[in-house]
C-alpha cells in the first residue's frame, strides 16, 4: 500500500502539538498524548544509555581476557544495563507511550480517566530516573539486575539503598499507569464501543494493566526489605540473622516473572493490530486472541519458581512450577498461530511495520520455544544461569517486546507526528534490526549448552568460547546500527517527512478517524461505533466502489 | 582460536546422556514448530500478496482449529514435561552409597574435603565409575556448583547444606563453575574436576591424607565437651547420637523430623529450634564458634556414629574402609 500524501484540510488545523509552544505548556500538560511524548524522549534517552551499557559489555567479551574493563566495573555495567533497559525502558515502553497515546483514542476517549495522575506517573518515572542516574554517576550498584541476597544486603558495598528506592519510585509510576488504564477502559469506552469490539491492542493494555497494579506492590515491598535489612541488620533475608535467602528470591520473581509479560503482552497488542491491517483482515480467532493476553496474565503469576529450580527449593515444588510454565506456554503459543492464521487468504502489504511484526513473529517464536527447555526440569539444571537463559530472555525481551515496539513506532508515527517517515530507510532498519539480533543473540544459546555461565568477565580459562563471542559482538555493532536508524529518519521526518493524511494505512480503529495529529481532545465529536473491530471488508469493498467511480 | 571451537559440551557422566538426548529432542520438536511457522508465514505472505482488485477473504476463526493447536501443544508440553522431570530425579536423587565430599564455598573459591580427608581447594579428584555426593555450603553468600561435562548445577547457600551428585563416566579434566554471581572475582571462582582411572586415583589418594573427616570430627567432638552430655548411654544430658543419622526423631510437641544433615548443622548452630522429646533445652549455641570445615567434620562423625559398630572409632575403622574402596574400585 502506497502511504496517501497529504489531505489540504489537515494543513494547518490546530493539533495537539501546535496547539501551545513553550517548556512549561509541556511540563503541566494533562493531554495523554503530549505525556506520551514525554515518555518517549525519556525511555529514549535511557534505552541509549542501557545500550552503551551493552556495548561495553560486549567489547569485554571479545576477547577472553578482562582487558577492557576492571572486574568491578563489568559487574556494574550488566547490573545497571539490566535495571536500566528492565525498569527505565522495557516496562514503560510500550504502555507509556504508545499505550498512553492510543488507548483513549482508540476507545473513542477524550482522555485517560484520570490525566493528572497520568502527568504525576511521568514525573515519579523522573524522580526514579534521576536517582538512578545519580546512583550511577556516583558509584553505581554490582549486584546484577536480580539483588540477590546476602549478597546485596550483607557484602557488597555499593549503593543498594539509593538503586532499590529508585526502582520503589518508578514501580508507583508503572502502577498508576496501569491503574489509569484499567479505569479508563472500564468507564470511558465511546457509545457502541462494546467489549467484543475492542482492538486487541485495548485487550494486551488491559491484560498488562492488572500485572502492573497487582505484580508491582511486590517489588516494592522487597526493595524495602533489602533498604531495612541493610540499614538496620533486621534480618529478613540473610541467615546470619536468621533470615531466608530463598524468601528473597521469592518475592523478587513474584514480579519479576509477571513483568516479563508486562513488556511482551503490549507489543502483542501491537503485533495484532499490524497483521491485521496489512492483511486487510480481521484477525484470525479475534476472542482467543483476547483471552489469551488475560490468561498469559494469570497464569504469569503462578511460574515464577522456575527461575529457582536449582537454587534450593524442593522437587516437588520445581516439579509444580515446572508443570504450570508449560501451561502459560499454551495461549502464547494459540497467539502465534492465530497470527499466522490470519495472513491465510489476506491480501499482505510489506510495508514497513509489517516487516517489524514478521520480525516479532519469528524472533518470539524462537524465544517461546526455548522457554519450553527452561521449563524442563533436567535440561534447566543444565543451562540456567548460563549463556542459553541471557540468549532466550533477550529473545522474548528484545526480540519480541522491542520489535513489537518499533513496529508500533512506525504503525502510529503518523498519527503520533503527523509525517511520513522514508519508507526505504525504514525497511532497511528492519532487515538490519533481524539479521543483528539473530547474530547476536543465536550464537549465545550455543554458548549456555557449552555451559558459558553468565555474569563471567573474564573467560581466560575456557578460550574455546571466543569464537562465539566475536560472532555475538559483531551482531551486536550491527543490531546497534539498526536501532539507531530509526532515531535518526524519525527525527529527520518531523521536519522534512511529507505531511501524513489522516489515515494513510487506510487501517481500522477509531485512532485513524481523527486527524494527524489529533486534536486536543481527539475527537471533535465524539464518535458512535456501530461497526466491529478490523472492518477491512467494509473499509476495501468502499475504497473499491470508490475507485469504480473514479475509473 | 577458530582451532578450538566446539558446538557440544563434552559429556562426561551417568546423567549428561539422559540431558542431552531429552535436549536433542526438544531441538527436533522446537525445530519442525518453527520451521511450520516461518513455511507458513514466507508461504502465506507470497501467495496472498497484495493485488491490484483482489480483496481478503474474511474469516473470523475456527473453534476446532483452536482446540487442535491448543491441545496438541499441550500434549507435546505434558511429555516434556514429564520427561524432564524424570530426568531431574535421576539428577537430584544421590544413590545412598555413594562417597561424600564437603565442599564449602566462599568468595572466590571452592574448598573440597573428602571423607577420606583429603583436602583440595579448587580441585575435586574422582575416579570413574563412583557415586559422588556433594553436601554443600556457604560460608558468606550464595554460590553455584556447576560441572558442565557433568550437565549438574546446584546452588549453594549460606546457612544450610545442599546436595548434588553425579558419576563420572571418563576420565580427564573438567570445568568447574561458579554459576550464580558471587561478587567481584565471580569468573575466577572456577576449577578443575580430575576424573581418573581407579588405580591412579588411589595412588592419588595414598598421598597426604590426614586421616578421615569424621576421625577430625571426633577429635573436635572431644574439644568442644559434646561429649559429656551426648553420651553413648541414655544417662546424658543429651539425646544419644548413635544410630541417629537417617532416623525419624520425635521433637517436643509431636513433631518428627528426619535427622539428615540440615538438621544435625542446625542444631549445633542454633540447639533451641527442634527440642528432642524428653530433653531440656539447655545445649548452648556453637554459632560463631565452629567453623564451616569443623561443622563439615561434626555432622561427617555424627554420621559415622550410624554407620559404625557401636564402639568403634573412625580412626580405628578408616583402615577398613580404605580397605573397602580398594576393593570397590577393583570391582568397577
Amino acid at each position: 500500500m502506497s502511504m496517501a500524501t497529504a489531505q489540504a484540510q489537515t494543513v494547518g488545523r490546530e493539533n495537539y502539538l501546535n496547539k501551545e509552544y513553550g517548556v512549561v505548556s509541556w511540563l503541566l500538560t494533562t493531554d495523554h498524548k503530549r505525556i506520551a511524548l514525554l515518555y518517549l524522549l525519556s525511555i529514549t534517552f535511557f534505552f541509549f544509555i542501557g545500550g552503551f551499557f551493552a556495548l561495553l559489555i560486549r567489547l569485554e567479551l571479545l576477547t577472553p581476557a578482562g582487558d577492557l574493563v576492571q572486574a568491578d566495573t563489568y559487574n556494574k555495567l550488566f547490573t545497571m544495563h539490566g535495571m536500566v533497559m528492565v525498569f527505565f525502558f522495557l516496562i514503560p515502553s510500550i504502555p507509556a507511550v504508545l499505550g498512553n497515546f492510543l488507548v483513549p483514542l482508540m476507545i473513542g476517549a477524550k482522555d485517560l480517566a484520570f490525566p493528572r495522575i497520568n502527568l504525576l506517573s511521568w514525573y515519579l518515572y523522573i524522580i526514579g530516573g534521576v536517582m538512578m542516574l545519580h546512583c550511577m554517576l556516583t558509584g553505581g550498584v554490582d549486584t546484577g539486575w536480580t539483588f540477590y541476597t546476602p549478597f546485596s544486603t550483607a557484602f557488597t558495598n555499593t549503593k543498594i539503598v539509593e538503586a532499590g528506592l529508585s526502582i520503589f519510585v518508578v514501580g508507583f509510576s508503572s502502577i498508576l499507569t496501569g491503574l489509569n488504564f484499567v479505569v479508563t477502559i472500564h468507564r470511558m469506552r465511546a457509545p457502541g464501543m462494546t467489549w467484543s469490539r475492542l482492538p486487541l491492542f485495548i485487550w494486551a493494555h488491559y491484560a498488562t494493566s492488572i500485572i502492573q497494579l497487582l505484580g508491582t506492590p511486590v517489588i516494592a515491598i522487597t526493595t524495602v526489605l533489602v533498604a531495612v535489612e541493610r540499614t538496620l541488620h533486621l534480618g529478613i533475608f540473610d541467615p546470619k540473622l536468621g533470615g531466608d535467602p530463598l524468601l528473597f528470591q521469592h518475592l523478587f520473581w513474584f514480579y519479576s516473572h509477571p513483568a516479563v509479560y508486562i513488556m511482551i503482552l503490549p507489543a502483542m497488542g501491537v503485533v495484532s493490530e499490524i497483521i491485521a491491517c496489512f492483511s486487510r483482515k480481521r484477525i484470525f480467532g479475534y476472542s482467543f486472541v483476547a483471552f489469551s493476553s488475560i490468561a498469559i496474565a494469570v497464569f504469569g503469576f503462578l511460574v515464577w519458581a522456575h527461575h529457582m529450580f536449582v537454587a534450593g527449593i524442593s522437587v516437588y515444588a520445581a516439579l509444580v512450577f515446572s508443570l504450570l510454565s508449560y501451561a502459560v506456554a499454551v495461549p502464547s503459543a494459540v497467539k502465534v498461530f492465530n497470527w499466522t492464521a490470519t495472513l491465510y487468504k489476506g491480501s499482505i502489504h510489506y510495508d514497513a511495520p509489517m516487516l517489524y511484526a514478521f520480525g516479532f513473529v519469528g524472533l518470539f517464536t524462537m524465544g517461546g520455544l526455548t522457554g519450553l527447555f527452561l521449563a524442563a526440569l533436567g535440561i534447566d539444571v543444565h543451562v540456567t544461569d548460563t549463556y542459553f537463559v541471557i540468549a532466550h530472555f533477550h529473545y522474548i525481551m528484545v526480540g519480541g517486546a522491542v520489535m513489537g515496539y518499533l513496529g508500533g513506532m512506525h504503525f502510529w508515527w503518523p498519527k503520533i507526528s503527523g509525517k511520513l517517515y522514508p519508507e526505504g530507510w525504514a525497511k532497511l532498519a528492519a532487515l538490519i534490526v533481524f539479521i543483528g539480533f539473530n547474530l547476536t543473540f543465536f550464537p549465545q544459546f550455543v554458548l549456555g549448552y557449552l555451559g558459558m555461565p553468565r555474569r563471567y568477565y573474564d573467560y581466560s580459562h575456557m578460550p574455546e568460547f571466543q569464537v562465539l563471542n566475536v560472532l555475538s559482538t559483531a551482531g551486536a555493532t550491527i543490531l546497534g546500527v539498526g536501532y539507531l536508524l530509526p532515531m535518526v529518519y524519525f527525527l529527520w521526518s518531523m521536519r522534512y517527512g511529507k505531511p501524513a493524511s489522516d489515515n494513510p494505512w487506510n487501517a481500522a480503529g477509531l485512532e485513524w478517524k481523527t486527524a494527524s495529529p489529533p486534536p486536543t481532545f481527539n475527537f471533535d465529536e465524539e464518535p458512535v461505533v456501530t461497526w466491529e473491530a478490523y472492518n477491512y471488508d467494509e473499509l476495501d469493498t468502499g475504497h473499491k466502489q470508490e475507485v469504480h467511480v473514479v475509473g | 582460536m577458530i582451532n578450538n571451537f566446539p558446538l557440544w559440551p563434552e559429556r562426561a557422566s551417568s546423567v549428561a546422556g539422559n540431558v542431552d538426548a531429552l535436549f536433542i529432542f526438544l531441538l527436533i520438536v522446537s525445530g519442525l514448530m518453527t520451521l511450520l511457522i516461518f513455511a507458513c508465514v514466507v508461504y502465506f505472505a507470497a501467495r496472498y500478496r497484495y493485488r491490484p482488485g483482489v480483496l481478503a477473504e474474511q474469516i473470523e476463526g475456527s473453534l476446532p482449529l483452536e482446540l487442535t493447536w491448543s491441545i496438541i501443544p499441550l500434549f507435546v508440553f505434558g511429555v516434556i514435561f514429564f520427561w524432564g522431570a524424570v530426568v531431574f530425579f535421576k539428577e537430584r536423587t544421590p544413590p545412598a552409597d555413594a562417597t561424600e565430599v564437603y565442599v564449602v564455598a566462599k568468595q572466590w573459591m571452592w574448598k573440597l574435603e573428602h571423607a577420606e580427608g583429603q583436602r583440595e581447594i579448587n580441585e575435586l579428584h574422582v575416579p570413574v565409575g563412583r557415586d559422588v555426593k556433594m553436601i554443600m555450603t556457604s560460608q558468606d553468600v550464595i554460590h553455584s556448583f556447576f560441572i558442565p561435562a557433568f550437565r549438574i548445577k546446584q546452588d549453594v547457600l549460606p546457612g544450610r547444606y545442599t546436595v548434588a551428585w553425579f558419576r563420572a563416566t571418563k576420565s580427564g579434566t573438567y570445568h568447574l563453575f561458579c554459576a550464580e554471581y558471587c561478587g567481584t572475582q565471580h569468573s575466577g571462582m572456577i576449577g578443575s574436576i580430575v576424573v581418573q582411572e581407579p588405580a591412579q586415583y588411589e595412588a592419588w589418594m595414598n598421598g597426604g591424607s590426614t586421616g578421615p573427616l569424621s576421625a577430625s570430627g571426633e577429635k573436635i567432638f572431644a574439644e568442644l565437651g559434646c561429649v559429656t552430655c551426648h553420651r553413648n548411654d541414655s544417662q546424658g544430658r543429651g539425646p544419644n547420637l548413635q544410630g541417629l543419622f537417617g532416623k525419624q526423631v520425635l521433637l517436643e510437641g509431636g513433631r518428627t523430623v528426619t535427622a539428615d544433615e540440615n538438621y544435625i548443622r542446625e542444631s549445633i548452630l542454633d540447639p533451641g529450634a527442634k527440642i528432642v522429646n524428653g530433653y531440656k533445652p539447655a545445649m548452648p549455641t556453637f554459632q560463631g564458634l565452629v567453623s564451616e570445615e569443623q561443622l563439615n567434620a561434626l555432622v561427617a562423625y555424627v554420621k559415622f556414629l550410624s554407620e559404625a559398630k557401636p564402639g568403634q572409632t573412625p580412626s580405628k575403622a578408616s583402615a577398613s574402609t580404605d580397605a573397602q574402596h580398594a576393593k570397590g574400585s577393583q570391582v568397577e
